[in-house]
């Protein structure tokens, strides 16, 4: 069947997430519980077989480029769980030779000590959630551990993983261009090819938003949020880690290819509560959502055959939408071919010509268009204007 | 009961403040002579509309037949006029007393007589009514009933001993106004046998029954199938079906002299009804038309456009439906360069401006953005001849102009005299000529003579905010003066917006335009450049202020897979970028039109 894939190919990755953390952080507004009891790791492990047994079959016969366990925390699963979790994967799906698997782990003492048997059972990267190099900071973002841990826990992904990366949250609370410039700079000399730098933003639902309604917690106005963001521009480039995406920095060929493959606009199951998927599936392509509960999600799967509860056809304008606000945080920027195959026109010659002529975007050698420098730290008005 | 036995018909309207309790009082009238029963009795039973519900005024004229069995042991026939009560419907309240021979003043017995009041109570008395005084909400603690008939006597002139103690809201003392209308009011006089003359007192569209036409016969008989001509229009009809409002519409087989009813005669449009007109036999017309018949002069101007293009036909059939009830409305297509396709619509007023508005918005569904509100200027051009201006967008040439005429107005404010300093500064910023200024005890009273364009923006929004909801305002239109006035325009982006430009007194125009540059700027959203919004007049830019462009707006982390997320986002801005205007470059929200042109200052 001509049909069964999507009008490009950008890869397809399965996202797998694990719901479950020590502690809530006061400005994490992702789908993760706090259990008293421990989690019955071996009741999920049978749900995740279900659930990717299920999303299999709506997209079979692919080839797995990468994995990313997100959570939540998944390092707090234990190495045998994730194993099963990878061999329900390749029992279903064959896999790249070269595929990355990727995991999320807090830079703790505890977690540290599992990372050689997360190796064994496949994993090939690890993303650690650092998220300060200050131990009043990290304990204000309420982290678990303080930064001599951290770093102790960087240097054990470093001997025993060929790749890392770790996150930063900047824009905090008194953070000055000073500050963190110093702070990037210690950073970069602990990363080796991969840093996440995020600015702290205020999400609904979350303490920190109840705290800034009170007024107890002050961030940085838009103006210093700006140079803050330029800092991290200007020092990341000149230690040869610039950004390929608004957020996050990699030595060239060590950006993280799960994520590339969201901002590509590839295909991706999303297994576990809360995940989202993007399938091509039956000659079309569906955003799929799960159940956000755990204990729920496993029922619904054990129930059900899966843990699905949304699958959202999506027409072409809406997948132009997509395409346009994620492929236009990169900075290899998008094919505006690729765009006239998703919606069947092409993108507004007038908006571009506006944008270009204003200086936000550029059109590259490729033919790519992308934001300039000028247009990236205002992305989110580029894309709006050129989206309608 | 014969139609002829005038001595027991008495015909009256009531003449009150917003607020001081008219249509409570006529809700307690009727319900007195049993005219509803308890459980068809709502609140306002006279007020139809919604808006007039909700505003407590009047914009119909409403009637209703009451039967009145006095302690005298005769039962009388009681006909209650609703007038509208604003000042935009003076003719309108005009009629309507003309169709009486008497009045309930009606004052709350806290709040004393107020501007508005004055105005009404002297029309009536210009039409020769009898008055009752009638003191409302006596059972609140802060009446003071006694204080208030001195102030009735003193600022009114109207001997106030025997004003009516009453309380609407509880019922107290209803009777005795109603032996009152018998006792002082006089009866109607009239001939039987005289050639029909009635006159056409207000009319709306039914959609059941079309036009409904309000009469009050004078002189000869209106019976069903009787061919009438209208004397003002010349157009003639049949009428088919006679009554009155008891309140419920009844039929009856006719109306003699002295009485108030309402008929249908197979009419269209209820601009083929013109309020004031003399209604006469066609086969014996009466000698002479009533006197005071005018037909409806709009006084403010200002263009109506919907927000989203598509709804231009929309709008165009909602006009359509207003006008066939309110022929004192009218609209004619206009072109914006900004606003593409929309209406430029005359009002009598304010009031009747936003009411049009409110009513195209919630009746209709309909999004709309009003642009300046203007007066008619009267242009001399060198050439000689005169042109009347509604419109700024149709200015001429400056050196083609001789000379720029504005309509002023008289106005009276009544206030307690705390909010007096601020009332007058008002006036004066205002360009405000003091006329008159009395004390009438701690209440003054200050007649002003105001340029109508200084009026139509805000001037009552902020006479309440300043007085605190006590002030009252009135107004009539004086004359038309020439003044020193300019073409205001506003430019965005250097890109004039034709629908915020406005003719302003030269010695206003800075003020005003600095603080349309200051609204602007805080209304207009932050764009990817520098916008600069500037008040020009001619070439020469009189205020300036400055949009910074956006440093910073990109989501920091996207979550993982969920992209639903950030399109819903995405979907939001698209749908608020909808409800803008784009000139040139910039997107100007719809709502900035209208807030651009309040001034807080």
């Amino acid at each position: 069947m001509a049909n069964d894939r999507p009008p490009f190919d950008a890869g397809f990755g399965v996202y797998v997430h694990w719901p479950f953390c020590a502690s809530k952080c006061p400005y994490c507004d992702f789908n993760s519980h706090v259990r008293h009891q421990p989690v019955d790791e071996a009741r999920f492990v049978r749900a995740f077989q279900r659930d990717i047994a299920h999303q299999a079959g709506l997209a079979p016969g692919r080839t797995v480029s990468s994995v990313f366990f997100g959570g939540g925390t998944p390092s707090l699963m234990q190495p045998a769980t994730l194993a099963a979790i990878l061999d329900a994967i390749a029992q279903h799906w064959s896999i790249a030779a070269e595929v990355e698997i990727t995991l999320e782990a807090n830079p703790t003492s505890v977690e540290a000590e599992r990372f050689r048997g997360y190796r064994t059972a496949g994993i090939n990267r690890v993303s650690l959630g650092v998220q300060a190099l200050d131990d009043d900071d990290l304990r204000a973002l309420g982290r678990m551990h303080d930064v001599d841990e951290a770093l102790w826990a960087v240097r054990v992904a470093a001997s025993i993983f060929k790749r890392y990366s770790f996150d930063l949250i900047y824009a905090r609370p008194k953070q000055t261009p000073q500050s963190w410039r110093a702070e990037l700079e210690e950073a970069i000399g602990y990363a080796a090819e991969h840093l996440s730098l995020y600015q702290l933003t205020i999400e609904p639902g979350t303490m920190f938003e109840r705290l800034h309604k009170a007024g107890k917690l002050t961030v940085p106005d838009t103006d210093m949020l700006r140079d803050l963001f330029d800092v991290t521009q200007d020092v990341c480039e000149k230690h040869g880690l610039p950004a390929y995406e608004i957020s996050n920095h990699a030595r060239p060929g060590a950006e993280c290819r799960h994520n590339l493959l969201y901002w590509r606009y590839g295909e991706y199951v999303g297994t576990g509560p809360g995940a989202h998927g993007r399938l091509w599936t039956g000659g079309q392509r569906l955003a799929f959502s799960s159940e956000k509960h755990p204990e729920t999600w496993c029922e619904r799967v054990e129930t059900q055959g899966h843990g699905l509860i949304e699958s959202e056809l999506l027409k072409g304008a809406e997948e132009g939408d997509e395409f346009l606000l994620m492929g236009l945080r990169l900075r290899e920027g998008i094919d505006p071919e690729r765009y006239r195959l998703l919606t069947g026109r092409p993108i507004d010659p007038a908006r571009t010509g506006r944008l270009l002529e204003q200086g936000f975007i550029e059109i590259l050698r490729n033919r790519n268009i992308r934001a300039s420098a000028q247009g990236v730290p205002v992305l989110d008005a580029v894309v709006a204007d050129l989206a309608i | 009961m014969t139609a002829h036995n005038f001595d027991n018909i008495r015909n009256f309207s009531i003449v009150a403040h917003i607020d001081h309790g008219k249509s409570t009082l006529a809700d307690r009238l009727i319900q007195f002579c049993g005219g509803l029963a308890e459980r068809e009795m709502v609140e306002q039973v006279l007020d139809n509309m919604d808006i007039e519900r909700e505003r407590g005024i009047t914009i119909k004229a409403q009637t209703v037949r009451l039967q009145y069995k006095a302690k005298n042991g005769n039962t009388y026939i009681l006909n209650l006029m609703d007038t509208p009560g604003h000042v935009d419907f003076a003719y309108e309240v005009s009629r309507s007393l003309a169709a009486c021979e008497g009045s309930l003043l009606v004052v709350d017995a806290s709040q004393g007589v107020e501007a508005q009041t004055l105005a009404n109570v002297y029309q009536a008395l210009d039409a020769g009514h009898e008055i009752v005084p009638v003191l409302n909400k006596v059972d609140l603690p802060a009446a003071e009933p006694d204080r208030i008939k001195e102030q009735i006597e003193e600022v009114i002139g109207l001997d106030a001993s025997d004003a009516v103690p009453i309380s609407a809201k509880t019922g107290l003392n209803i009777e005795a106004v109603l032996e009152a209308i018998v006792e002082k009011l006089p009866s109607p006089k009239g001939d039987e046998k005289a050639p029909l003359k009635a006159m056409l007192v207000d009319s709306w569209y039914d959609a059941y029954l079309g036009v409904v036409v309000l009469v009050r016969v004078i002189d000869g008989v209106l019976k069903k199938g009787t061919p009438i001509t209208m004397m003002g229009t010349g157009a003639q009809y049949h009428v088919d079906r006679i009554g009155v409002f008891s309140p419920k519409m009844t039929d009856l087989p006719q109306l003699g002299p002295g009485e108030v009813g309402f008929i249908t005669a197979q009419i269209k449009q209820v601009s083929d009804t013109r309020v004031g007109d003399t209604i006469t036999e066609t086969k014996r017309e009466c000698a002479e038309a009533l006197p005071g018949f005018k037909p409806a002069q709009p006084v403010v101007f200002c263009g109506l456009f919907p927000v989203d293009a598509a709804q231009f036909e929309d709008l165009r059939a909602a006009m359509g439906k207003l006008r066939l009830n309110d022929a004192s409305f009218s609209y004619e297509m206009e072109t914006s360069a900004a606003l593409g396709f929309g209406f430029r619509c005359g009002f009598l007023g304010l009031l009747h401006l936003e009411i049009i508005q409110e009513r195209l918005s919630r009746e209709f569904n309909l999004d709309l953005i009003a642009t300046a509100p203007s007066v008619i200027y009267k242009l001399k051009l060198t050439d000689g001849s005169e042109i009347d201006l509604h419109n700024p967008a149709d200015m001429p040439d400056v050196m083609k102009i001789e000379e720029i005429a504005e309509p002023w107005i008289r106005a009276t404010i009544m206030t307690p005299d705390e909010y007096l300093g601020g009332i007058l500064k008002l006036c004066q910023d205002r360009r405000g000529e003091q006329v008159d200024l009395n004390y009438v005890g701690k209440r003054a009273m200050v007649t002003y003579d105001l340029p109508l364009n200084e009026v139509v923006f805000d001037f009552y929004d902020r006479l309440k905010s300043i007085s605190k909801g006590y002030a009252s305002f009135d107004y009539h239109i004086t004359e038309y003066r020439p003044g020193d006035l300019v073409k205001m325009s506003l430019l965005v982006n250097a890109e004039p917006v034709d629908a915020l430009s406005m003719l302003v007194h030269r010695t206003r125009a800075e003020m005003r335009g600095r603080a349309m540059c200051e609204k602007l700027k805080d209304l207009i959203p932050q764009h990817l450049f520098q916008i600069p919004v500037q008040a020009a007049i001619g070439g020469k830019i009189i205020a300036r202020e400055t949009i910074r462009a956006l440093r910073k707006d990109v989501t920091a982390k996207c979550y993982g897979g969920d992209i639903s997320r950030k399109r819903k986002l995405l979907d939001k801005q698209k749908e608020g970028k909808k409800r803008m205007r784009q000139f040139g470059k910039v997107e100007i929200p719809q709502e900035a039109f209208i807030a651009a042109l309040k001034m807080d200052s």
